[in-house]
């Protein structure tokens, strides 16, 4: 029903974020921008009547499928998700409060959009993402929280979110569903960097849903660290998502992904195949974070991440690297 | 006893629960917007997008087509307004600014239109659909911006009236054995008081009642009434609960006579509800400030030079200036003293009062500056102090009527485990993070103002306290019912208070931390006057020399030691030798000192503040000393408090409960002061940015496990009839500098401008 309803709101070459019709899970990040004005859909679809078919939680023997529809704070509380995918749990403990937790949704969570406050505020004209072509308030102005990665000369806003990058890390698949069946891909596709259309955040098109993500195999050595002004109900400032598959002290395959810093969902994958078939030591997380961060760009408020980021990527490799499993 | 209500020490009240506990649990509490009105409109605020300019136009078609919108109200339409002057120059106002007179734009966040609907929801779309063509100009933001102007305090701010000097500082400092200089920077800030700033007004013929949070209620209403231009006693200002002051409801702001006059033009009640974000602009903030300390030392650590200039960003049309060089140059014994204070104006809104306003950014550079002659002089920085501790205000040698400074650090110190310290920066650690210990000293003056209170006592013990105090979240119903029912020798249950409404006799500003001394001074008065009336009465009339009638029975002692030597009153008795129903006595209450026009400036709603280093022949200051572990990770950089332990002495303390959550909260808000809250300001536009409170950083419960408030005995009988100093503005202090100097001695590393963010460790 919901899926109908949106794909026979959904007008053709409208972009998803203008679109006039919009899925409604959470709330808590649609119901925001619409109070400040940035988003004003014309009819909204609330999506919540899937929940039974798209809450899945089912870690399984070869893997792990997340409904879209599940809820940051139950995903977070399920002990197999603890034990087989530390960095999931903890992308999204350590993600908004409990409050939020509660009422937000993994599907909603990946498409949270920027904090960047010139976005958020409508009386910024210029702003690429929100007003095509007008220009960008950030690039010059107060920019302590914006992105050194993955930025171009039209936009620099963070994607704010944590789960996402345990998602990239961990190779998810992304299922998506529309009033033409079901399809899937790499999560990693799901979002665009900026470039020239910074209004167009991700791959899907209106009238379609995100209904579950999809993980192979089990991934117990992994960590989320993230780092931020005060403990909690922050955003993050740098943050890494990193698995370790590690047989007889040898790495057999390695993921880094960054938060905090990058336009998108951010996969060090570079900085990654350094590890691969080598014996763990601090120098090579040096490495590896130096690597992470051989093409970052910082701006006059945010340089101090490009610096921070390599030691965050060190300190969660060697944090993986350490744990007992 | 627990924690959170301590047991009392000598000169101290019962921890007795608060009045409106079960009230604000259960909330019942009703705050200003709370209160039902008839049949109101909604109105939202649209607000500027330039900071300096003119508004060339406005397109309203789009918003006026959204279903029921009633009224939009601009510079072009708008009711005309009487100007309200500076509070500080015999105005109500904390600003000049006035919106919606003209089409000039002052400042960023300006209130440019209202828009009035049926709802809230179709107010704020209209609001959203308002146009604005503006012509803009370029703006100065803050220091540095070009555009400014910078001048001394003195003769600009009626604020500021002298910059203290004492004996001849050039000449002390030149000589010194050991010199420090250094400059000290801390940032705008906001209050965001959990409650909003809304204000509801509803006209019945010609009387207005407005609700809205105030720490002022006589100020509002005087204040209203003067723009309005109609009669202070037809304005009614009405709020039982204030959902959180710290001093940004304490002068006028522009919005309330403009909802006043609108309500009356569209003939119904208003109900204005304005955005978190519009409330950084609508209302005043804390000024960034900047500083340069220079001390001059003798080898063993005694004070020869002290001089302390700073400066303050102010709105182009108001010299606000907190001046807070009147205590940084009294607070230690030195024998040459020089300050300057001077205010830059830029186009911004004119700052007001925060939570202890001087203090705050004066006493960091102070403190931090002697924490670095400490590291100079290779001392322990409580010795520095010890060494340099006053037992007389050095400007102009009148003596303190009490001071238990010393005390403070020493129990602090030993709570804190600060003889585990070791005094090498760089040698505290524990697995990914290092330690540094802090310390520093607070302080804040002892103020009152004149209060009137009403009183009515009934045969059963029944009493009704009146007055038009403020409960801001500090404790003052509670301590108000606890001064009455000790007074009058009532079961405390049997009190009841009534507040927040200025139809009550009138009370000052909840501000300066003087209502308890204020308040509790006027009811004790009034209680002493019905005390006398019903002695009178029982006491045949030839049993005692008249003076002697007078006397017995109300002490002029601290309530505590009323009673000892007083007759204890037999209500009933009284009751019925006089054959009266109830006894009810209104009073006026003034400190001494207080100026020849007190009464008549307090029902006029305006305050005469007294105390402090303006007394005649003393000085009076509570005092304490805040002690601080910091831990920073090594790999991340972050920053982080899990202790603060704070020790305070301000005379006695009424309810040490509500006085410890007081205090607690002041230690909390004086780390948030060090390392999270600055309001960020985009200097191309003199715009704020992080607006809203998921950026505009303050802690939360993870951020703060462990904080201890120590209160100490104090007698001081020199300061108003209860003997209490005001604490409410002592527990934040100097907290930012303690935190400043363990990070110091966790790193090396000195900073001198807050917040300190983790960007700004190396390590
Ligand atoms: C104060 C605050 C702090 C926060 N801190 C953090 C943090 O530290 N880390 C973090 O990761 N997040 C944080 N968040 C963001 C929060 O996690 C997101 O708002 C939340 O996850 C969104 O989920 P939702 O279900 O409420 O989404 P909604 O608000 O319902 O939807 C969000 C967007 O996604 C679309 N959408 C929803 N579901 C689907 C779907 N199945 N398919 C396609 N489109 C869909 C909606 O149309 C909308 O555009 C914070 C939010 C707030 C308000
Ligand atoms: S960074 Fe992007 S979102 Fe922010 S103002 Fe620039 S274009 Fe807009």
């Amino acid at each position: 029903m919901a899926v109908q309803a949106l794909g026979a709101a959904a007008a053709a070459n409208e972009s998803l974020t203008k679109a006039a019709a919009q899925p409604l899970a959470g709330g808590t990040t649609l119901i925001d921008l619409m109070k400040l004005d940035v988003m004003r859909p014309t009819a909204i679809v609330d999506i919540n009547p899937l929940a039974r078919a798209w809450s899945a939680i089912a870690p399984g023997g070869d893997g792990l499928r997340l409904g879209a529809l599940a809820r940051m704070s139950d995903v977070a509380a399920n002990t197999e998700i603890q034990r087989s995918y530390p960095v999931i749990a903890d992308s999204l403990k350590l993600a908004a409060s409990a409050q939020l937790r509660n009422m937000a949704t993994l599907g909603g969570n990946v498409m949270q959009r920027t904090r960047c406050n010139y976005f958020r505020d409508v009386s910024y004209e210029n702003c690429n993402k929100r007003n095509p072509g007008s220009g960008c308030a950030a690039m010059d102005g107060v920019n302590r929280m914006h992105a050194v990665l993955g930025t171009s000369d039209q936009c620099i806003a963070t994607y704010p979110g944590d789960f996402a990058q345990a998602l990239i890390a961990l190779d998810a698949m992304v299922e998506i569903t529309g009033k033409a069946g079901t399809r899937s891909m790499p999560f990693a596709q799901l979002h665009k960097a900026p470039g020239t259309t910074p209004d167009i955040e991700t791959a899907l098109q209106p009238g379609e849903l995100i209904s579950a993500f999809s993980i192979q195999g089990r991934w117990p050595r992994s960590v989320y660290l993230k780092t931020r002004d005060r403990q909690s109900y922050e955003f993050a400032l740098s943050s890494a998502a990193i698995a370790l598959d590690v047989q007889d002290g040898t790495i057999r395959d390695a993921r880094v992904a960054l938060g905090g810093v990058a336009t998108v969902p951010w996969r060090a994958r570079e900085a990654e195949a350094l590890l691969k078939g080598q014996r763990f030591d601090d120098g090579l997380a040096q490495r590896v974070g130096e690597a992470a961060f051989a093409d970052a760009r910082g701006r006059r408020h945010n340089s101090f991440k490009i610096a921070l980021g390599k030691r965050v990527v060190a300190r969660a490799l060697q944090q993986a690297a350490m744990m007992e499993i | 006893m627990t924690a959170a209500a301590p047991g009392p020490k000598t000169n101290m009240g019962q921890p007795v629960p608060r009045y409106d506990a079960a009230a604000k649990v259960t909330g019942r509490a009703t705050y200003a917007s709370d209160m039902p009105l008839d049949n109101p409109a909604y109105a939202f605020l649209v607000t500027s997008a330039i900071a300096k300019g003119r508004i060339d136009r406005f397109d309203l078609d789009d918003a006026r087509r959204v279903r029921g919108v009633i009224e939009i109200v601009t510079h072009e339409n708008a009711p005309k307004l009487k100007e309200s002057k500076l509070f500080s120059n015999g105005g109500y106002a904390g600003t000049t600014i006035q919106p919606l007179k003209s089409a000039e734009i002052a400042h960023d966040g300006q209130i440019i239109a209202v828009v009035v609907a049926e709802s809230y929801e179709a107010a704020r779309e209209a609001a959203n659909r308002v146009k604005v063509s503006y012509s803009a100009a370029a703006p100065s933001a803050t220091f540095d911006s070009p555009g400014t102007t910078t001048a001394a305090a003195k003769g600009q701010s009626s604020q500021f009236k002298e910059d203290p000097k004492v004996g001849d500082f050039a000449k002390a400092f030149d000589a010194a054995e050991v010199k420090l200089v250094a400059s000290y920077e801390t940032p705008t800030q906001h209050h965001n008081p959990m409650e909003l700033f809304t204000t509801s007004c509803a006209w019945m013929g010609d009387n207005l009642v407005i609700y809205e949070g105030s720490q002022y209620v006589y100020g509002l209403k005087n204040g209203v009434a003067e723009q309005l231009g109609i009669d202070a006693d037809k304005v009614r200002v009405v709020n039982p609960y204030v959902g959180g002051g710290f001093g940004s409801r304490g002068s006028m702001t522009p919005r309330t006579a403009i909802i006043a006059a609108i309500a009356k033009h569209v003939n119904r009640p208003i109900k204005l509800v304005p955005t978190r974000d519009q409330g950084f602009t609508i209302t005043t903030h804390r000024a960034e400030t900047r500083h340069e300390i220079k001390l001059g030392a003798s080898r063993d650590g005694k004070l020869v030079a002290l001089r302390h200039e700073g400066a303050e960003v102010s709105s182009r049309s108001d010299a606000y200036c907190v001046g807070g060089t009147k205590t940084t140059t009294r607070l230690y014994a030195c024998p040459n003293v020089d300050s300057l204070v001077s205010i830059v104006r830029a186009d911004r809104n004119t700052p007001g009062f925060m939570r202890s306003p001087p203090e705050v950014p004066y006493l960091f550079a102070l403190e931090s500056a002697l924490d670095e002659l400490a590291v100079k002089l290779n001392m322990d920085p409580v010795e520095l102090r010890r060494i340099n501790d006053a037992t007389r205000d050095p400007i102009d040698g009148k003596p303190y009527t009490s001071r238990s400074l010393m005390a403070c650090f020493d129990e602090a110190a030993k709570a804190f485990g600060w003889s585990q310290r070791s005094p090498q920066s760089k040698s505290m650690s524990d697995g990914d993070w290092l330690i540094g210990y802090g310390c520093a000293a607070t302080c804040y003056p002892t103020l009152m103002a004149p209060s009137a209170a009403r009183v009515r006592l009934h045969r059963d013990g029944r009493t009704r306290v009146e007055i038009a105090g403020h409960e801001i979240g500090t404790g003052a119903y509670t301590v108000i019912a606890q001064t009455a029912a000790e007074r009058l020798g009532v079961p405390l249950e049997k009190v009841a208070v009534f507040m927040g409404d200025s139809d009550l006799p009138p009370a000052p500003v909840a501000g300066g931390s003087n209502s308890t001394a204020s308040t509790c001074s006027a009811v004790m008065m009034v209680c002493d006057q019905i005390r006398q009336r019903l002695l009178k009465a029982v006491m045949p009339s030839d049993s005692l020399a008249d003076k002697a009638k007078e006397t017995v029975g109300i002490s002029p002692a601290p309530s505590t030691q009323a009673g000892k030597g007083d007759r204890p009153l037999e209500i009933e008795k009284a009751f019925d030798a006089l054959g009266v129903g109830v006894v009810e006595e209104y009073g006026e209450w003034k400190p001494d000192g207080a100026p020849m026009d007190s009464f008549r400036a307090m029902h006029n709603g305006q305050v005469r503040l007294v105390g402090g280093h303006q007394m005649k022949d003393q000085i009076a200051y509570a005092f304490g000393a805040e002690f601080v572990e910091v831990r920073i990770n090594r790999f991340t950089h972050e920053i982080r408090c899990p202790r603060l332990v704070g020790a305070f002495a301000a005379g006695r303390i009424m309810n040490p409960r509500t006085a410890r959550s007081q205090l607690m909260g002041g230690l909390i808000w004086g780390m948030s002061s060090a390392l999270l809250e600055a309001t960020e300001i985009d200097e191309r536009n003199a715009r704020y940015v992080n607006d809203n409170l998921a950026d505009y950083l303050v802690p939360v419960n993870a951020d703060v496990p462990g904080v201890e408030v120590i209160m100490l005995s104090e007698q001081d009988d020199h300061i108003n009839p209860v003997g209490a100093k005001g604490l409410g503005e002592l527990g934040n202090v100097g907290t930012n500098a303690a935190i400043c100097n363990a990070i110091y001695h966790a790193t090396g590393q000195r900073i001198r401008k807050l917040p300190v963010r983790l960007e700004n460790i190396e390590l």
